[in-house]
Formats: C-alpha cells, structure tokens, sequence
C-alpha cells in the first residue's frame, strides 16, 4: 500500500464542486473505491430488489472508510451505480453542506471524479439521508437512501426467523397493533418518521428515516428509488412508478405533517419546514429543509 | 396410506354430513425428543362443544401432545384432521404454512400456561386483545377498541386498564387477558395448557368459574391440559388419562373420576381426591 492510499479518502481534501474530471480519480483507489467484485455482487442485489419491490435482499456489506452512522449502505449501494457521467447530489436533512453530505460527496469526488451538483433536476443520482427533495424526481434519476434500520416488523418482533416468515406470508398485523398503541397512548398516530409503507401491494417497508411528509412522493415516483443498509446489510428498491401506500385505520387515515406558517427564508407554503434557532437569544424561525429548493425559489424572486 | 386410499378416506369424508365428523382427529400420533418418547401411540376424537382434559403426573407428555396438535410443534408420525368451517376434514400437516398460520390465529386459540408466552408484554391489554382483530382484517380503531373493551368486561377486567401493559398486571390478570386476547375472533377450538396453573387456590377458582361461562356461552370446543383433576371434574366431559407419554384411560369425566379402571388412574385419583 503506498502512502496516499492509506489516508483516509473521505477525510481528504478533494475538490469540492465540479471539475474534478479535469484531475481524475484518485489512482490509488479502484473507480468509487469498492472493487469490480463487490461492485457485480451488490449490482445483483440491487437487481433482485428492483424485481421483488420493498423485499430486503441481504448482501455482503463491506468495510468503508466511514463510521456506519455515517450511511455506508447508500455509500455502497451508490458506489456500485455510479458511471463516470453521473451527476451526484448528496444530501443530509435536506442540506446539501452538512458534514454527513460534504465528506460523501468528497468520498466520490476523490475516488470517482464525478461531477456534483446541489441543483435537484441536474443530478442523476442523488444519496439522501431523511428527506426526497421538494422537486419532483425524473424517470432519468436515482435516489439512494441511507437506512440505518431496514426492518420494519423489528419493534414488535425481535426474532429475525419470525419476520422473515411474516414478511413472505404477508402477515402483517403487527404493523396495525403499533399503529393502534400510538393512537391509544397519543390520540393520533404520532410515527412522523420512519412510517411504514406497503410496497406494491405485499411487502411492507420501512422508508426510514424519511419523515412522512415525503411519504407520498414515493408513490409511484418516476424515478428509481434504492435503499441501503450497512451495518443490517440489506439492499431494497422501489421500481419506478410502484404503488406505495401508507398504512393507517378507517377512521385516523394517513395524514403528512402540516406547518402553521410558511417558510421564513423563501415564502413556500407546501414544503417540510425545520425550526432552526436564529441567535443565542431563543430566537427561531421556520425555513425549508430542502435548502436547494429554498436558495432557488429566492433566486427566482430577486 | 397409499394415494389411492386417502383420496378415497377424503371423498368418503366429503359425502358425510359436518354433523358425523368431528371437529379433531389424532389418529397414532408420535413424538420423541433426540430419540427420547414423550408421547406415543396417541388416537382420539374431539367432538363439537366437547371439552376434553388431559390428565398425568409432571412430564407424563401432556404439552407435548398439545402442542402437537396445535401445531405447535411438528409429531414424528401420526395424522392431525381438523374440521375446516367449509366442513372438510384436513390434515394440519397437509396444509401450507400460510392457511395453517392463519387456522392458529382465526378458527384456534391457544392459552398458554405462562401467559409471558402468550402475551406481547412490550404493548397494552388494548393492543392485545386488538391483534387477532387485525389479524382478520379490522381496520377500524374505534371498532377494535370498543371490541377489546367490551372483552375485558367480558374476562372481568377492568376496563380502565386497556391501555395498560400486562407486565403492570398480576399473574390472574394476565391469565384473564391471554383468553381474551384468544377468544376476540370466536374461534372454534382452543388449547389450553393448565391454564390456573401457577396461581393462588382462590385466583384459580375464580378464573374456573371464568372459564366455565365462556366454554358454555361461546360454545368452545376444548383439549384441555391439567395435572388437577379437581380443574379437569369441573371443566371437561370426557378425560383422557396419560402416563410416561401413552393414554392408559379414556372416558366420560365423572365415570373416570368416581370409578377409574386403570391401576395409574385410581392412584391419580386417591392421590388428589380427599377420601
Ligand atoms: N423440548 C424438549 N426437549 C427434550 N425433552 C423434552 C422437551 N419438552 C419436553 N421434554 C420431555 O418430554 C417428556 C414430556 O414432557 P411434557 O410434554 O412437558 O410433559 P407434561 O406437560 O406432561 O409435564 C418429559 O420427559 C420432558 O422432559
Ligand atoms: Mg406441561
Ligand atoms: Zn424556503
């Protein structure tokens, strides 16, 4: 191992925005750094979950030089569907600069010399963590999703032998029992993250830790919609245009969060708002998580 | 039985009316553990409305026959028949494990001796009882809340504990809530495995009187697991006596209990029985 290669590529200083292709990838590193192997093995996993939409294939999750909190699952799953031309956008809570997505997008800057983008409509694929961009996703885009936990039934059920028989005979009853204990102990359902779906009428998934908010943008989204697990080491997928439904009861239907006022920052009415403390003197305010969509309509407006 | 013949016991089946069948065959069932018996050579029939106890000394084989029978747990050899609600017999064996799943949480219950075993203890009474609801297809909250309140009524708990977890309940209270919890979708046969087993001598009797109205009000079918005969005289109209895994007395309860023929059932009997 030469000295570069053991440095730490999601620690190192590579180009941040744009024109990495000018340099390369690091040659230290294979293309996106997991080898060609991995690569074909995740691939194959990717490909079973597409045909068997929300079911969790299992895969064999590799090492990456990121703690796992940190979405090596998306990291994996990315890295393994990336070419040279895509275009990545890599978010965190909406954020494209938090720390999470600034050291990805690096990651693939250094290891693949992509080309990265904040704007939503230029990326084709696109690694999240708990939000789907306001704008509607395109038949040409993937979204990644990183899940720290894939398992739906889990809360309720800690045998894996017994979820996974209740997931292949489609037992699900348990899903509704935690539904009706949230209505009983909050008096409506109070799961605003992570609420489960059922994926083309049978498997029941766990878009977590999306807020629900975004749970209706799954339903038969245009764009293909993959989720990676690292430490559970499970693969699973939305195909385009898949049915997605959220579970609720006749008389509490699924209802997505709903804020008084409007963003602060850009004026939007319809979009998932964060309170973000203002100054060291309690001050708040209301402003859009997706903070690519908020610079963009106040652009618009100036 | 070649093919021939069992297609043949099927169709002579279907031309019977659901009267004549009854609701449970075990026909020679076997069971051992890593080479052990633990119950051998076990027939019987389980007719509608028949509560049947099954009685033996402490590892005489009864939870394994029970569960056996339930579904529970796989026999060596032997043949399990239920009467389906379509009134075919079918072997449970025979069955996918989706229908056989489905016959264990809709048509069956299941009450446990350890009621940890047969409760979720990580969710409220409410959720308890509302999951069999569920299970079938209730997707209306206020229904199935009004239905598991109506059920703790029903078990003598009190209501204003629904949403209560069991592990805040007492060992009679969990009890009550595991019959619920197995009787809320009206199932036709239900297993239980010395269910005041483990409680005090008044809780017990209380729960036996519970129990009694329930069997006779729903009109259950029952097998019945008790090493207490005094449970088995009050409960059941037909015992069947066990001893190192094989039945050594059949009979009507009171026939068996006041004139036991078997050399084990009379010393069962003047064991237990005050002279
Ligand atoms: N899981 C098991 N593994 C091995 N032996 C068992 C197991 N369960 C029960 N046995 C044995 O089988 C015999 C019958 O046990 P059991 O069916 O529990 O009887 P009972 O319910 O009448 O007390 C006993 O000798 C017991 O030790
Ligand atoms: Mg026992
Ligand atoms: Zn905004």
């Amino acid at each position: 191992m030469t000295q570069s290669a053991q440095k730490n590529p999601a620690q190192s200083e590579a180009v941040e925005h744009g024109h990495a292709d000018k340099i390369g990838p690091d040659p230290n590193y294979n293309f996106a750094y997991l080898d060609e192997q991995t690569k074909r093995m995740i691939r194959r996993a990717i490909l079973k979950a597409v045909a068997i939409p929300g079911y969790q294939v299992p895969f064999a999750s590799r090492e990456m030089p990121m703690p796992y909190g940190w979405g090596t699952g998306g990291v994996q799953v990315t890295a393994s569907i990336l070419g040279p031309d895509d275009v990545l956008k890599v978010i965190d809570q909406g954020a494209d600069d938090t720390t999470n997505a600034v050291s990805i997008r690096q990651f693939f800057v250094r290891t693949a010399a992509v080309e990265t983008t904040e704007h939503t409509e230029e990326a084709s694929i696109i690694q999240t963590r708990h939000r789907i961009p306001e704008k509607p996703l395109s038949e040409d885009q993937i979204l990644v999703y990183q899940v720290p936990i894939p398992e739906p039934l889990r809360f309720l059920e800690p045998r894996e032998s017994e979820t996974r028989k209740m997931h292949a005979l489609g037992e699900y009853g348990l899903m509704h029992v935690k539904l009706y204990e949230d209505i009983a102990t909050h008096g409506h359902i109070a799961t605003t993250y992570a609420y489960p779906v059922k994926v083309n009428s049978h498997y029941i998934m766990d878009p977590s830790p999306t807020p629900k908010f975004d749970n209706p943008k799954m339903h038969r989204m245009p764009a293909l919609q993959l989720f990676g697990a690292g430490r559970e080491k499970r693969i699973y997928a939305i195909p385009p245009h898949t049915a997605v439904y959220s579970l609720d009861f006749e008389d509490h239907p699924f209802e997505i969060q709903q804020w008084e006022q409007s963003c602060e920052l850009c004026g939007a009415e319809n979009t998932f708002l964060d309170e973000v403390v203002t100054d060291d003197r309690g001050g708040r305010m209301f402003v859009c998580s997706d903070s690519d969509h908020c610079n963009r309509k106040r652009e618009a407006a100036e | 039985m070649t093919q021939t013949d069992r297609t043949r016991a099927h169709m002579s089946q279907a031309g019977t009316p659901a009267s004549e069948l009854p609701l449970l065959r075990v026909t020679e069932l076997a069971k051992s553990y890593g080479g052990l018996p633990a119950c051998r050579d076990v027939s019987f029939d389980l007719w509608p409305g028949e509560i049947l106890a099954v009685v033996g000394e402490s590892g005489s084989g009864k939870t394994t026959l029970l569960k056996c029978i339930s579904a529970l747990l796989s026999c060596d050899t032997g043949q399990i028949e239920y009467l389906m609600r379509d009134g075919v017999m079918r072997d449970i064996h025979a069955l996918s494990e989706a229908e056989r799943r489905f016959l264990m949480r809709t048509d069956w219950g299941f009450v446990h001796q350890n009621p940890r075993e047969g409760l979720r203890m990580r969710v409220s009474a409410g959720a308890n009882i509302a999951e069999r609801m569920i299970a079938v297809g209730a997707r209306n909250y206020g229904k199935i809340r009004g239905a598991a309140e109506n059920w703790m009524d029903r078990v003598e708990l009190d209501s204003a504990r629904l949403d209560h977890q069991p592990n805040t309940f007492s060992g009679g209270m969990q009890q009550r809530l595991q019959i619920a919890r197995n009787l809320v979708t009206h199932p036709r046969l239900v297993f239980m495995d010395e269910p005041t087993g483990g409680l005090d001598v008044s809780v017990q009797a209380r729960l036996l009187d519970l129990l009694r109205s329930l069997v006779t009000k729903l009109q259950l079918s029952a097998v019945l697991v008790t090493h207490d005969l005094a449970v088995a005289r009050l409960l059941s109209h037909r015992i069947m006596v066990m001893q190192g895994g094989e039945v050594v007395e059949t009979g009507l309860t009171d026939q068996v209990l006041d004139d036991p023929q078997h050399p084990y059932s009379q010393m069962l009997v003047s064991s237990i029985l005050p002279v």
